[in-house]
């Protein structure tokens, strides 16, 4: 595979878990890839060989069936992965920066016991259900509720756009739910939850009640898992009830931020992919007499890949830095997240024009890169959400 | 059981391979180094062995400059026990008789009851080094196994050779080169990566074995390149028109190079 990768200051750690991501994706992942998109296919056995890796439990202790390593490793796993399939990089990112982290992050030290270890060891998929059909990110349009039962809560609702539902490995899903309206007057606009109580429940798979929809015919992400949940009166016991009830909210605010960083990375992933691809291509492809690479257009295009892959890399490697040192990142994510979703649309889209009307047959990566690349700007909030935390961050007036 | 697992660092398989000019040596620089392939699925076996015996050492070890080191560091990550790197300028331009001197006085030292190679190497590609460590190491000789099983003082081997399956039973110690059919080869894991940093890596040199430097290297070798040239893009080319048999015939050709 051409390389016009700039390295950066990894320690030795990261360094070699990169490398073996990038010997993984290269050799098992890349050769099944387009076939898998073909068939809108669940890897299992790629997922499976990716558990026995660690890969899923890289953020995690290993007293929780973890590997040891750090929210960085898993972007830089998950950067790789992308590199040269999104739908695989998808899984990986959500089960566990969606489907076990909240539980790791938010849950009692019986709730990390119980539900943690199979997710970390890659044996089972983990989902979140945030999203609804009329609202993500804004959770004061969270309609599914959540009622004292007695000896738990029973859940009514449905969740939207979820990944990791309805696979065959599926044990737990993660809802938000509403538990209660505070007393008094609330003004919708003055509360991000419009006053609502939020709270998030761990709802086992199978559960009386739960089921999911096929999955969605999407424009990109084939071989990922994507489904509507239905949740039908689900019966759960008081101790499935995930952090305090009430910061639901707040929970997966802190959660996306997360989650920002490592979209952010499987944005890098695919722009660089877009531009691997792209150089080779321009290297073996003739026109007039010469390859095409040696066209000052092509050779500019290329050049502008390779300094946008390059500054999108820059900002999320120092967004996940930032939250490893403790420090205030939420902005710094969702400029990452922004910036690497952009970038990773320009870049299919000119790795796309390089290759022509090849570009435009499925068979090529780079048809499936531009098929993959828009939701990047979509998924773990908007280009539009991201601008409004940037913003916020800046200390307008009035804010 | 001591089992002695042999790795070796080749070019990078995608890329041209070139001889140095004047003494017409691998030219190690030109390309990236990588584990040879073929080893990966004696280091697999090593450890299914080990998965199922206990008490058993994997030893990788690996003979070749100082970057060869990273090959013997792979077959740790991916759960080999320790590592023995031979490293000595004067070992540079060994053939493989020389190689199996040095290795067999390496694998002597290291102490075994098994040792296990891959087919070949994918540089120099002649695959006698498997036999001639058995005959220096005077230990049985179970080449291109596709099948090996150890009980007790005893391994069973399924041969798989010139199209044919042979089943063959040695006393230990032995030395065993296995095929590609024989297994798939893990990834390793993040755990493994880690854990690779703190398991034993030894060096030695020519005399930490035993070895004057004229026995060894190019001196000590008893062949030498004394040409070489670069081969023509142009292959000969073979054009076989249909006369009612030709996918008999295409399938002849493929098998009379030992591509079927």
């Amino acid at each position: 595979m051409a390389s016009a990768r700039y390295d950066y200051f990894l320690d030795d750690d990261h360094a070699a878990l990169r490398s073996l991501v990038e010997e993984f994706a290269r050799d098992a992942v890349a050769p099944k890839a387009a076939a898998l998109d073909e068939a809108e296919e669940f890897p299992y056995d790629l997922v499976a060989e990716m558990g026995r890796m660690g890969l899923f439990g890289l953020p995690f202790p290993e007293e929780y069936g973890g590997a040891g390593g750090d929210y960085f490793a898993l972007c830089l796993a998950v950067e790789e992965l992308a590199r040269v399939d999104s739908s695989i990089a998808i899984t990986l990112e959500a089960g566990v920066s969606l489907g076990a982290m909240p539980i790791y992050r938010f849950g009692s030290e019986e709730q990390k016991q119980r539900w943690l270890p199979p997710l970390a060891r890659g044996e089972r998929l983990g989902a979140f259900g945030l999203t609804e059909p009329g609202g993500g990110s804004d959770a004061g349009a969270t309609t599914t509720r959540a009622v004292p039962d007695g000896e738990g809560w029973r859940i009514r609702g449905t969740k939207a756009f979820i990944t990791n539902a309805g696979t065959q490995i599926t044990s737990v899903i993660t809802v938000t739910a509403v538990t209660g309206e505070p007393p008094g007057e609330t003004s919708a606009t003055s509360h991000p939850t419009g006053g609502k109580e939020i709270s998030a429940f761990v709802v086992p798979v199978p559960s009386e009640g739960l089921s999911v929809s096929p999955p969605y015919s999407k424009v990109g992400w084939h071989a990922s898992d994507t489904r509507q949940v239905f949740l039908d009166d689900v019966h759960v016991p008081s101790d499935h009830m995930l952090g305090e009830r009430g910061k639901g909210y707040a929970n997966f605010l802190a959660i996306l931020d997360e989650g920002r960083i490592a979209i952010a990375a499987l944005a890098v992933g695919l722009a660089q992919g877009c531009l691997d691809e792209a150089l080779r291509y321009a290297g073996q492809r003739h026109a007039f007499g010469r390859p095409i690479g040696t066209f000052q257009a092509i050779e500019f295009k290329l050049a502008d890949m390779a300094a946008r892959v390059h500054t999108a890399r820059l900002a999320y490697y120092d967004a996940a830095r930032r939250m490893l040192a403790g420090k205030p990142f939420k902005e710094q994510a969702a400029i990452a997240k922004l910036y690497a979703s952009e970038v990773a649309v320009a870049n299919a889209r000119e790795a796309t024009q390089i290759f022509g009307g090849a570009g435009f047959i499925n068979e090529t990566p780079v048809a499936r890169f531009w098929r993959d690349c828009k939701i990047l700007e979509i998924g773990e909030g908007t280009s539009e959400v991201q601008r409004m935390v940037i913003a916020r961050g800046l200390g307008l007036p009035g804010m | 059981m001591r089992v002695v697992v042999l790795v070796k660092q080749v070019p990078d398989t995608w890329s041209p391979k070139r001889l140095r000019p004047g003494d017409f040596l691998l030219d190690r620089a030109a390309a990236d180094g990588v584990v040879n392939e073929l080893d990966t699925y004696a280091v697999e076996e090593a450890l299914r062995i080990k998965e199922k015996h206990d008490d058993t050492t994997v030893i990788a070890l690996t003979m070749g400059p100082p970057p060869a080191v990273e090959v013997v560091r792979k077959a740790l990550q991916m759960g080999a026990d320790e590592g023995v790197h031979v490293v000595d300028d004067a070992l540079a331009g060994s053939d493989a008789m020389v190689s199996s001197l040095v290795l067999a006085a390496a694998i002597e030292r290291i102490g075994f009851d098994l040792v296990i190679t891959g087919v070949e190497s994918t540089d120099a590609r002649m695959g006698v080094l498997p036999a001639m460590l058995a005959e220096r190491l005077g230990a049985a000789q179970a080449t291109l196994a596709a099948e090996v099983k150890v009980d007790g003082r005893e391994i069973s081997v399924r041969r798989l050779a010139g199209g044919r399956e042979f089943d063959v039973v040695a006393p230990l110690p032995a030395v065993v080169s296995v095929v590609e059919k024989i297994n798939e080869p893990r990834y390793p894991s993040f755990k493994g990566i880690m854990a690779a940093k703190s398991k034993p890596l030894t060096t030695l040199s020519a005399a930490d074995l035993g070895l004057d430097s004229n026995r060894v290297g190019l001196a000590g070798s008893a062949t030498e390149v004394v040409a070489a040239e670069e081969r023509s893009a142009e292959r000969a080319r073979v054009v076989i028109h249909d006369e009612g048999d030709a996918a008999a015939r295409i399938v002849e050709f493929l098998a009379s190079r030992k591509l079927l």
